[in-house]
């Protein structure tokens, strides 16, 4: 068994390519020798600022034996036969092959092929070059007068196999036993004997392999630094991740900058330190405000002990929230409805037209939704109005992030109203999955109108998603109304929405040029429910049973709720019993209609009822139908599938007890249409028929 | 290190001293020192130094300060780091040797800037000029978190590969020098390293002309004599291209006063940015138009001596 080690030693790669560059190291690696028929026991990889490394123990010396049988022609066959057999086999004459005798066919060649297995180290000398080559990262260079594409110039290959070099050129890096450490802490080339050994002198060296054990420094040292100034540590994955990418020896200082900066809203502060400076911020723990100092990963043990890292890092950070005070300050000088006008520079779509234009749906959608989410319509226009005038102050200008925020705060600062502010800022809610949706009925109004004004805009130009294709987001957005709906539990017709968009911004386009497109978006936002609900343990068909039942327009809310409450039902024993009996009974009388060449639909007559179970299906029927249709108006769904679940008892008692196919045709088609009945009594909650299985 | 700083020079107390340090140590790594370019330029990459010589087969050193223009970054002369007027320090090596990065961190030791007690680090910084058809990958060179350098590798100028790949280096002077005198506003910075009265900083040199080339760039120039040079400036180019061509593998005749006027059209492009007559959808037609330009200059330098044509 061996144990194989690879470093790719190289220029800073950018932090945020490491991770998926080991990833992609191990698996090509890996993928090649099993390809190559090498099995081993595991395998590990490393990412850092200057190296990745890869580790696979239990490799075999070399490569199984494979015999191989190659069937020729027929002895005696004509000559360009044999010589396409031999070429096909690697044979360089008719000598080398076997004939071999069989009763009906004749004699036959047969050439043998013995493989021999391959020596490990020659297969990974071959392996690696390619791999290099083909390494798929992001984006990639060329150096120097080579032709060798890296994500950052590559200096050096280690490529060890039980110790030993395995000896390869890529582009005149030649591959050897020796590695560099620490970029300042460490001086000259380490020779390496196996992974222990390289591991072990690399930390000498002031290098830590694993971006985990680098991350885990940080974070502790910056929770230590923190308690020790009794303060508390504002975490942030995103950026230990990046700040561990940035350095191959961690070392966690602490600088200050002048609380008269406090003034700036904590998030530009948090923001400036990170985007710019990949630094972490502090706050008072018990008060939860931010203090005046912030924490920096450096790279280096200095002589100084850090004193002119820190002093360096104070400047930068003091002139970054300078610039930030500035904006803040210079920002809140001019109103934000004073803004309006710059938008009008600002291009949303080509087609769609400037955000200025934007703005004036916006304000039109909300006030138009206002109502039905429970908002104040003239909050929501206001709202509305301003939502993106923070776009062209000084500040969003700078930090793009803070989109939205900045747009709460200055219109605080200008007096607004609480609930502007708010919406203001939550109107780009949700921004993915995990972002929370907005609560407050202005931000409610405001948020769908951002959404749906985009949907239905993209639907009017016809740059609708495709496949795996949507570069404006519009799935996104669909399902952030979806959740917005539930989570709020107010309702919402796509359709109607489309209706009225054409009504305020396009009064001259004719209903019946659009009503096909309007469909369709209506079907997309179906599709989108499925989609979003099936997350929610729905399957997909339950949306279309519920979606294909009587009524005449469905909201988006009133459908997730029959969903909701068909899967609960479902989930009981009544429901599965009553789908399956429902299911039985539709299966007998389609068979039947076919045979009949009739439909058997209409009213049952009880004078033909002969067993008790027959009229007490009847009866069930008759009651559950009433029931679940004044439950279903009051948009009661739990409580029509309750209306339903009455029904399980008696249509498994007459299954159990009635013979359906009876010898008198009076008394087979009365007991057929009690159970069509049961299928129509069904559809008051949910076609039962799209449900699978 | 070896410490190449002649004794006489002080680049933490004097600006120019910081400038004479830079020239002796690329020169000493056989640089050829150029002048500024004669006309005005957003970035030294402007300079045909650069921009041309980085194309074509031959081996190409060069190191050299270029004042650089960036009409809409004017300030008034208010704001302690920001320029509409400030110097870079480029260097250019073709092909890029395979200790550039030992190369360019000696030269910030020779400025003074020891790597033993300061945080020196590569950050992902990938430059693109679409003025220029121009891309490269390459860093931000951060010293105690602060931007010090631009690093690239060049792999495209006007749309055409680099190969040999050139490395360039930029030095934002103004701001390396805050940094070695310890100056927190750049018009305190000591520019000739003289104490007392022969004391002269960068605000007696640059700050009236920031605070006038401001009013010039923001409210004075006459944005239609500006449209027009624009116009007269790309049709000239157009026509000495044109001119130059002798066609039939004959070499081109006339690339470099031709790029004259893509560079002259380019600043004349930035001059009407900053006095905002430029709209946005307007402002990537006006960027398409320099790039045509530079292309085409760049198509015709690989059809002369030193742009490598035999």
């Amino acid at each position: 068994m061996s144990d194989f080690l690879l470093e790719l030693f190289c220029e800073e790669i950018p932090s945020g390519m490491q991770a998926r560059a080991g990833e992609d190291l191990q698996r090509l690696v890996c993928d090649g020798l099993k390809e190559a028929g090498l099995e081993f026991k595991s395998t590990r990889n490393f990412a850092g600022a200057r190296r990745l490394t890869l580790v696979i123990e239990g490799l075999p010396d070399k490569s199984p034996d494979v015999s191989d049988e190659r069937k020729g022609p027929r002895v005696g066959s004509p000559d360009k036969a044999i010589e396409g057999f031999l070429r096909g086999a690697g044979l360089a004459s008719v000598d080398e092959a076997e004939i071999v005798s069989d009763e009906k066919k004749g004699d036959y060649y047969v050439a043998r092929i013995e493989k021999p297995g391959r020596a490990t180290s020659d297969m990974i000398a071959e392996l690696v070059p390619s791999v290099i080559r083909q390494f798929p990262w992001p984006k990639s260079q060329r150096w120097g007068s080579g032709k060798l594409r890296w994500v950052r110039p590559l200096h050096s290959i280690l490529c060890l196999l039980n110790g030993s070099l395995v000896p390869f050129d890529v582009d005149g890096i030649t591959s050897g036993n020796e590695t560099l450490g620490h970029r300042f802490l460490s001086e000259g080339p380490i020779t390496v004997s196996d992974f222990d050994d390289y591991e072990k002198k690399l930390r000498e060296a002031h290098v830590i392999l694993d971006a985990d054990e680098r991350q885990k420094l940080i974070l502790e040292g910056a929770q230590t630094a923190a308690k020790k100034a009794s303060l508390e540590l504002v975490e942030d994955s995103a950026l230990l991740a990046e700040a561990a990418g940035l350095v191959e020896w961690p070392i966690v200082l602490m600088g200050a900058f002048d609380e008269e900066f406090l003034d700036v809203p904590p998030e530009v502060i948090i923001t400036a330190i990170k985007k710019h400076q990949k630094c972490f911020s502090l706050r008072d723990g018990k008060t939860g405000k931010l203090a005046n100092k912030f924490i920096m990963v450096s790279n280096l043990i200095a002589d100084d002990s850090g004193k002119a890292i820190i002093a360096g890092n104070e400047r930068v950070v003091r002139a970054r929230l300078s610039d930030a005070k500035f904006f803040w300050d210079q920002d809140r000088k001019i109103k934000l409805e004073d803004r309006l006008p710059a938008l009008e520079d600002i291009i949303f779509h080509e087609k769609l037209g400037t955000q200025a234009e934007r703005v004036e749906r916006l304000k039109a959608l909300a006030g138009q939704l206002a109502e039905a989410v429970g908002a104040d319509k003239q909050a929501a226009e206001r709202a509305a109005a301003l939502a993106k005038a923070d776009l062209v102050t000084d500040m969003v200008n700078e930090f793009p992030d803070l989109q939205g925020l900045m747009g709460r705060y200055y219109a605080l600062d200008q007096g607004e109203d609480a609930s502007v502010a708010v919406a203001i800022q939550e109107h780009y809610r949700p921004q993915g999955p995990n972002d929370a949706v907005p609560t407050d009925p202005v931000s409610i109004a405001v948020a769908l109108a951002d959404k749906l004004d985009t949907l239905v805009g993209f639907w009017t130009i016809d740059e609708k998603p495709t496949g795996s294709k949507d570069p404006y987001a519009l799935r996104r957005a669909a399902l952030g109304v979806i959740r917005i709906i539930r989570e709020n539990n107010v309702e919402l017709y796509p359709r109607g929405v489309f209706e009225i968009y054409m009504t305020l911004f396009h009064p001259d386009v004719d209903y019946r040029e659009f009503a096909s497109i309007a469909d369709d978006f209506q079907n997309f936002f179906n599709d989108r429910l499925k989609v979003q609900l099936r997350d929610h343990g729905i399957p997909h068909d339950y949306v279309d049973a519920v979606l294909r039942i009587r009524s005449s327009q469905t909201g988006l809310l009133s459908t997730i709720r029959r969903a909701d409450a068909l899967n609960n039902f479902l989930s009981t024993a009544d429901g599965t019993n009553l789908l399956a009996g429902a299911k039985r009974a539709e299966n007998i009388v389609e068979i039947e209609e076919k045979k009949d060449g009739k439909l058997l639909e209409g009213f049952t007559e009880p004078s033909l009822f002969q067993q008790e179970q027959e009229k007490a299906l009847s009866k069930a029927i008759d009651e559950a139908t009433m029931a679940a249709n004044a439950a279903v108006e009051k948009e009661d769904f739990e409580g029509a599938m309750a209306a339903m679940a009455k029904l399980r008892a008696p249509v498994d008692a007459f299954f159990d007890n009635v013979t359906v196919n009876a010898n008198d045709p009076k008394l087979r088609e009365n007991r057929l249409k009690l159970l069509n009945q049961i299928r129509e009594a069904t559809l008051a909650v949910a076609d039962f028929s799209k449900i699978e299985g | 290190m070896a410490n190449a700083q002649p004794a006489q020079l002080r680049p933490e107390k004097s600006f120019q001293d910081l400038i004479l340090v830079l020239q002796q140590y690329w020169a000493a790594h056989g640089c050829v020192l150029l002048q500024p370019y004669d006309m005005e330029v957003g970035a030294g990459t402007f300079h045909p130094a650069t921009t041309l010589r980085a194309l074509g087969p031959k081996p190409w050193n060069v190191a050299y300060v270029q004042p650089s223009r960036r009409p809409t970054d004017g300030r008034y002369g208010e704001n302690p780091n920001r320029l509409q007027h400030y110097y870079q320090y480029q260097v250019i090596l073709k092909p890029s040797p395979p200790d550039i990065q030992d190369l360019y961190l000696n030269s910030l030791y020779a400025i003074g800037i020891d790597p033993k007690n300061h945080d020196i680090r590569f950050v992902e910084d990938d430059w693109e000029s679409p003025t220029l058809g121009a891309w490269g990958l390459g860093w931000e060179v951060w010293c105690d978190g602060m931007e010090v350098s631009q690093f690239t590798y060049f792999q495209q100028v006007g749309g055409f590969d680099c190969d040999p790949v050139a490395g360039e280096l930029t030095y934002g002077l103004e701001r390396l020098a805050m940094y070695c005198q310890g100056v927190d506003n750049v018009y305190d910075l000591n520019f000739n390293g003289g104490e007392g009265d022969r004391k002269v900083t960068y605000g007696d040199v640059f700050l009236q002309a920031e605070q006038e080339y401001s009013r010039h760039n923001f409210e004075y120039a006459n944005t239609d004599r500006l449209l027009t040079h624009f116009r007269d400036a790309e049709a000239e180019c157009k026509a000495l291209l044109e001119a130059g061509d002798r066609g039939d593998g004959k070499m081109h005749e006339c690339v470099l006063p031709a790029y004259d006027q893509c560079i002259k059209a380019s600043h004349i492009f930035n001059l009407l940015d900053a006095r905002g007559v430029i709209s946005v959808t307007e402002r990537q037609a006006y960027i398409l138009r320099v790039r045509d330009l530079s292309k085409a200059c760049c198509t015709a330098w690989l059809n002369t001596e030193a742009g490598g044509a035999a």
